[in-house]
Order: C-alpha cells, then sequence, then structure tokens
C-alpha cells in the first residue's frame, strides 16, 4: 500500500472524527487509536502513545499529534493529510457558522448563547485544570509546584514559560 | 469610525465592537498566533489568552470566554476553531487563514523534528521525565488562567451557577464531555437569552 493510498484513508477517517470531536479533539483520541493501531495496523499502541506524550512536549497545539502519527505511518503526505483532516472540516464549520446572522453578535439569539455558553466554558477549563492536576500530581512535589504556579500566574507578570521549563528540569532530575 | 450617535443605545455591544476593533493586518495575525503556538508548551489555550487579552489587549475577557466558548460548542480543535473566529473577525478570510497558518505551522515542523529524533534515539523516556514536570505545572497554568477569565464574567448567580455545574460535572463526577455540554447549553443559553434585552 503506498503513503499515498494511506494518506488520504487517514485523511477521510479524520473528516469524520474531527467533526464528532465536540469539547476539543482530546475526546476522539480513542477512536484515533483504535483505527490506526487496532485496525489498520499502521503503528503500534507504542508508537501511539508515544506520538501523543510528545505532542504534549512540543510546542503548539497539543492535536499537533496527529501530524506525528500521520508522518509515521505515510511521511510527509501522511503529516499533512493528518494534519488537514483534523483542522479543516472543524474551522470551515466554525467560519460558516460565525457568519449565519443568528449566530452574529448582533442578534439577540447570537447574544444569548455566547453570553450563556462563556461560564460553562469557564467550568470546562477549570475542569480540565482539575483533571490535569489529579491526573499527573501522584506525589507531593507535583502539588507543590501546581499551587505555586497558580499563585505566580495569578500575582505575577512573570512569564510562564520560566515555570514550565522548570517544571520540565524538575521532571528530568525526578524531583517530580 | 462613526461615533455613537444621540439616541442609540451606548450598551449596545455591537456599536462597543465596531468602534474599538483595531485596524489587525493577516500578517500580524499570523506572526501573533505564531507566537502564542511556540509558546504553548503543554496546550495553546493560557497562552491565547495571556497575548490576546492581557498583552495586545485586541479582546476583552469576556469577549475572549465568549468567543472560545462557540469554538467549544462547535467540534474539533478549539484553539484552531479560535484562532479563525478571531482572525476571521479583525481581518476577514485573509485573517482567519493567517491566524490559523501561524498557529500551525511552527508546531508542524517541531513536531517533525521531535519524530525524526524519536526515531533515531528510539526511547522517549526523556519526554516523558519531562512532561511529569511540566504537567504539574501546566495544570496549574490552566487553572489560573479559567480563574483570571472569570473576571469577564458578569456578577449573577445563575452565571455562576452554570459555570459551577459544568466544572462539578467533568471535573469533579468525570460525565463524558459532551453530554455535560449539551445539557447546559442549551438550558445556559435559553436563560441568558431571557435576560438579553430584545
Amino acid at each position: 500500500v503506498s503513503h499515498l493510498q494511506i494518506a488520504w484513508a487517514l485523511f477521510v477517517r479524520l473528516l469524520f472524527l474531527s467533526l464528532i470531536a465536540i469539547g476539543g479533539v482530546i475526546t476522539v483520541v480513542p477512536d484515533i487509536q483504535r483505527y490506526v493501531v487496532d485496525t489498520q495496523h499502521w503503528m503500534t499502541a507504542t508508537q501511539f502513545a508515544d506520538a501523543f506524550a510528545l505532542g504534549q512536549v512540543s510546542p503548539g497545539p497539543n492535536m499537533m499529534y496527529i501530524t506525528l502519527v500521520g508522518w509515521t505511518i505515510a511521511g510527509w503526505m501522511g503529516a499533512v493529510a493528518a494534519t488537514a483532516g483534523m483542522v479543516l472540516p472543524p474551522v470551515l464549520l466554525t467560519l460558516i457558522v460565525a457568519r449565519a446572522r443568528s449566530f452574529s453578535p448582533q442578534a439577540k439569539l447570537g447574544r444569548a448563547i455566547r453570553s450563556g455558553l462563556a461560564p460553562i466554558t469557564l467550568g470546562l477549563m477549570l475542569a480540565s485544570g482539575w483533571i490535569l492536576v489529579t491526573s499527573v500530581d501522584h506525589r507531593w512535589p507535583g502539588y507543590v509546584a501546581t499551587v505555586l504556579t497558580v499563585i505566580v500566574v495569578l500575582r505575577t507578570k512573570w512569564n510562564p514559560l520560566w515555570l514550565i521549563a522548570a517544571g520540565a528540569v524538575a521532571g528530568v532530575i525526578g524531583l517530580i | 469610525l462613526a461615533s455613537p450617535r444621540a439616541g442609540e443605545d451606548i450598551r449596545s455591544e455591537a456599536t462597543l465592537r465596531r468602534s474599538t476593533t483595531p485596524d489587525i493586518k493577516p500578517l500580524t495575525l499570523f506572526t501573533t498566533f505564531s507566537g502564542i503556538a511556540l509558546s504553548g508548551f503543554g496546550g495553546t489555550l493560557p497562552w491565547a489568552h495571556r497575548v490576546l487579552v492581557e498583552r495586545r489587549r485586541w479582546l476583552t475577557d469576556r469577549e475572549f470566554v465568549e468567543t472560545l466558548g462557540l469554538g467549544q460548542l462547535l467540534p474539533g480543535p478549539n484553539i484552531c476553531n479560535l484562532a479563525v473566529l478571531i482572525g476571521q473577525h479583525f481581518a476577514g478570510y485573509p485573517g482567519a487563514a493567517a491566524a490559523l497558518a501561524g498557529l500551525l505551522v511552527t508546531p508542524f515542523v517541531c513536531m517533525i523534528a521531535f519524530g525524526v529524533l524519536y526515531q533515531r534515539f528510539g526511547s522517549i523516556h526523556f519526554a516523558q521525565a519531562a512532561l511529569s514536570g511540566m504537567s504539574a505545572v501546566v495544570a496549574g497554568l490552566v487553572l489560573a488562567t479559567g480563574l483570571k477569565m472569570t473576571r469577564g464574567l458578569p456578577r449573577q448567580w445563575r452565571v455562576w451557577t452554570f459555570g459551577a455545574l459544568a466544572f462539578v460535572g467533568v471535573g469533579l463526577l468525570r460525565w463524558p464531555l459532551l453530554v455535560v455540554v449539551l445539557v447546559l447549553a442549551p438550558v445556559a443559553a435559553g436563560a441568558a437569552w431571557r435576560d438579553e434585552p430584545s
């Protein structure tokens, strides 16, 4: 099977998966894994997990791990196909919806939807922070790092990149 | 830009938005979103808030939360949806394309560079060790950003109730996000509709 065929199949699959990923693409990670690992045997479960981990460490949106998945199984064509399949359908839909009159900030319905969703968005943001806390901080240094970060970010103008770098170093030398 | 005429509803968000929209070129959108993407270790959302609201002041807290909410209601990567909404708002379709490209191009290259290193050295023990430390910090960053964004919300019990319900449902009870959003969103929008002046 050529790279082109694999890239095309992956692209088509992601067209659908990206459009059902309401609330963020993290929700379809298991479906993607099932497809590329279990169904197609394009990569191993370890390779997939490693690609996912690298996607979290790399700068940029977390969903960019999909680029690495595409690249691993079908080279450059796979990387482009995977990224495009994941991103293009949702952003096109977003642009269409945003253009719709009833969704515009000038329309009453648009204002109601926007202001109604705002607190839910905030609650979800805090929830994802909370889920991160409970899934990573198994030992007290992790909790300390999290609490310190909250305080520093709320109280100072320091660039949080330094904190992230410090966290990475602490992880590598085995502190966290 | 027209100044508000006498008799025009000064609170109208549409008017405010139109009269304060800065002139932002697609190239600026590209470089700004590139900067957000390059800072975004462990996730880009906190950086989008930091740059767009605190540094550049293109959006208020409230506008940021509302735009993000729309991007979250729709499927796909939230941050990409947010980028095209903001790009489109300031500079039309070229702006949307520029913001999205800024967000994706450098991370795309970085990701493949990581892939090459991974293939050559085979072990990602290093990445996993770094990740465990970074995740603790990123969790704090996400929480702090969420707390900051509460500044943009009106002080009404209805608003805070929906925020708390979303947090409890997804964060504490671990219900599926889709279910929580599909149940809460229509109720919240309905309640907001009742309060909106027509």
